[in-house]
């Protein structure tokens, strides 16, 4: 066990010590890269393999009774591209809905958190925001079935407060149904992925020193200035790491528009999910998941460099 | 009332906040709810009559509580597997500079970036192809894939914020290397192995869409069972074991944090 003579950071180490150990040097390596081993074979094997067999699969042709063969048949791309669009622009759209949703329920339980609980609350609210993550999401996403049922109280006052004909309008819902309408699929994914976004806006915001508030309030900035030229820019990376933790898992759920959402809610995880499971067309399974990791990688790499954080890997 | 008005003008955050705590609680409490129902029918969706029955009898429905119990083995063993994996690669992030260093992080990285259904449906095409049959080794298998990273960042954030100070200190007194992992930096350690330990627990035994993808038709594991039963109707029994898992939770990061608590006072 050399590994217990922990190296400082090279910055600390004095030059002339430096190179004081040179024989121990190259065995303490050797140990890093045992320890590695078993971790990260695991993940070359069962991760990283897999990803490339997906993509000799989706250029295969065949049937599960003659056996699949690569054929370089591009054309499934297309096929798959072609009938899937629509899943594919009510993914993106549901879960980037979904990602502003959260964001904009989450900030303020965040700062709520982070400024406003006494120490006591702060651990129950934060007890009560982690919770979920222990309890079956299945279940807890069937509830809201009950929640939003037809003639139940929240349908009730979103009707008596004209809501639904305003969501009708713009095609979120259709007459006084949520059940089995877009709003009912995102509600779900934004219940479903709001302690992703809680989070890490909470650990950017606890970082805060309460001083610089005090100080904005001595230099006269009212509450609201404080909140947009302080607080907001310094909770940037946690609204980047937020942003990502919800919006990636959102686009490739398939479980919200399931349970919630009726055939013509259905998402591209529904499409993948029925392709590998009923319709055992794995080529066609491979080709759409490529394409949704292909443009969601290209997506979060644009959104990266425009928020501009490097501090997140 | 313009008292009122002034006083939720200046408390408007915090009733943003609460509001978005309810929005978080209230399908637990519906869960907790109709555990307590009698429904009419296969569906537990619209109340009906108040009933103990599902809570004296959670384990009469067929089928559930096997698919409970072959939840827990595969969330227990992906745990073990994800854990001691995972705190190898962390303990070597944080202390070696190597050759590939940036490579492994990427590595580490990436699974969790990517939409659980690609690796699913990736992973399952890979044993399909290589004719292993699904079933409980399947799952074991994705199951730690998926738990190894988030078990890395746990324990590589506290490896990297422990003071090397105190095993230093360790050795000149004196102690073995071995003595030295085992009472100084193990201890050290533990609070981020420990995270990371709940974390692959509660994410293996949660997980749908990697298992869905993964486990064949014989090996149901309990979120296997509610979506069947989500088709084909809900037993009251489900609920139970939802509010049960709740009070767990709870529980559990109640007392975590309040023996953390006390550790403090002591030390």
């Amino acid at each position: 066990m050399t590994s217990t003579t922990a190296p400082a950071p090279a910055r600390a180490i004095p030059p002339d010590d430096a190179a004081a150990p040179p024989a121990r040097r190259p065995r303490r390596k050797l140990t890093a890269y045992w320890l590695l081993l078993p971790g990260i074979a695991w993940l070359v094997v069962f991760f990283a393999v897999p990803m490339v067999y997906q993509g000799s699969t989706s250029l295969q042709t065949g049937s599960l009774e003659q056996g699949f063969k690569l054929t370089w048949h591009f054309a499934t791309y297309w096929d798959a591209l072609g009938e899937y669009k629509w899943h594919f622009v009510r993914s993106f759209s549901y879960a980037a809905i979904a990602t502003v949703l959260c964001l904009a329920i989450g900030y303020p339980l965040a700062y709520t958190i982070a400024f406003k609980a006494s120490k006591r609350w702060r651990n129950v609210i934060l007890i009560l925001v982690i919770a979920p993550f222990f309890t079956s999401f299945l279940i807890r996403t069937l509830a809201w079935k009950t929640i939003l049922s037809d003639g139940g109280p929240v349908v009730g006052a979103l009707n008596a407060l004209h809501v639904l004909d305003l969501t009708s309008a713009v095609g979120l819902t259709s007459g006084d149904r949520v059940l089995a309408t877009p709003l009912a699929v995102v509600c779900g994914l934004t219940y479903n992925f709001l302690p992703f976004m809680i989070l890490p806006l909470y650990t950017s915001l606890e970082r805060i020193d309460p001083r610089l508030h005090e100080a904005a309030g001595d230099l006269y900035a009212r509450p609201f200035t404080t909140f947009r030229k302080v607080t907001f820019p310094i909770s940037l990376p946690g609204v980047v790491a937020g942003t990502l933790l919800t919006f990636i898992p959102a686009s490739g759920d398939y479980i919200n528009a399931q349970l919630l959402g009726s055939p013509s809610e259905q998402m591209v995880g529904n499409g993948i999910q029925k392709q590998f499971l009923n319709v055992l067309d794995y080529p066609t399974a491979a080709a759409l998941s490529f394409i949704l990791m292909a443009l969601i990688l290209g997506m979060v790499t644009v959104y990266m460099r425009k928020a501009g954080t490097e501090e997140l890997v | 009332m313009s008292r009122i008005f002034t006083w939720i003008r200046s408390h408007l955050v915090v009733l943003a906040g609460v509001l978005a705590l309810a929005y978080l609680v209230l399908p637990n409490l519906v869960v907790l709810a109709f555990s307590f129902n009698k429904p009419q029918g296969k569906f537990n969706y619209e109340w009906s009559e108040f009933s103990t029955d599902a809570w004296t009898n959670p384990c009469g429905v067929a089928d559930m509580c096997q698919s409970l119990s072959l939840s827990l083995q595969v969330a227990v063993l992906a745990t073990i597997g994800a854990t001691v994996l995972g705190t190898m690669v962390a303990f070597a992030l944080a202390r070696y500079r190597f050759r590939g260093r940036g490579a492994t992080s990427a590595m580490i990285f990436l699974p969790m970036a990517m939409p659980e259904v690609v690796m699913a449906a990736s992973l399952g095409t890979l044993f399909l192809n290589m004719r292993i049959p699904f079933g409980f080794v399947t799952i074991l298998i994705a199951h730690i894939m998926f738990c190894l990273s988030f078990v890395v960042t746990a324990v590589k954030a506290r490896v990297m914020s422990m003071d090397p100070r105190l095993e230093q200190a360790a050795q000149d007194l004196y102690a073995t290397p071995v003595q030295t992992f085992l009472r100084v930096t193990l201890p050290l350690a533990a609070p981020g192995i420990a995270a990371g330990a709940l974390l692959s627990f509660a994410l293996s035994f949660d997980d749908f869409i990697i298992t869905q993808f993964n486990s064949g038709p014989t090996t149901v594991t309990f979120p296997m069972f509610v979506w069947g039963a989500s088709q084909r109707g809900i037993p009251v029994q489900v609920n139970v074991i939802g509010t049960a898992m709740f009070i767990a939770a709870v529980a559990l990061t109640v007392g975590g944090q309040w023996l953390g608590n006390r550790r403090k006072a002591v030390a």
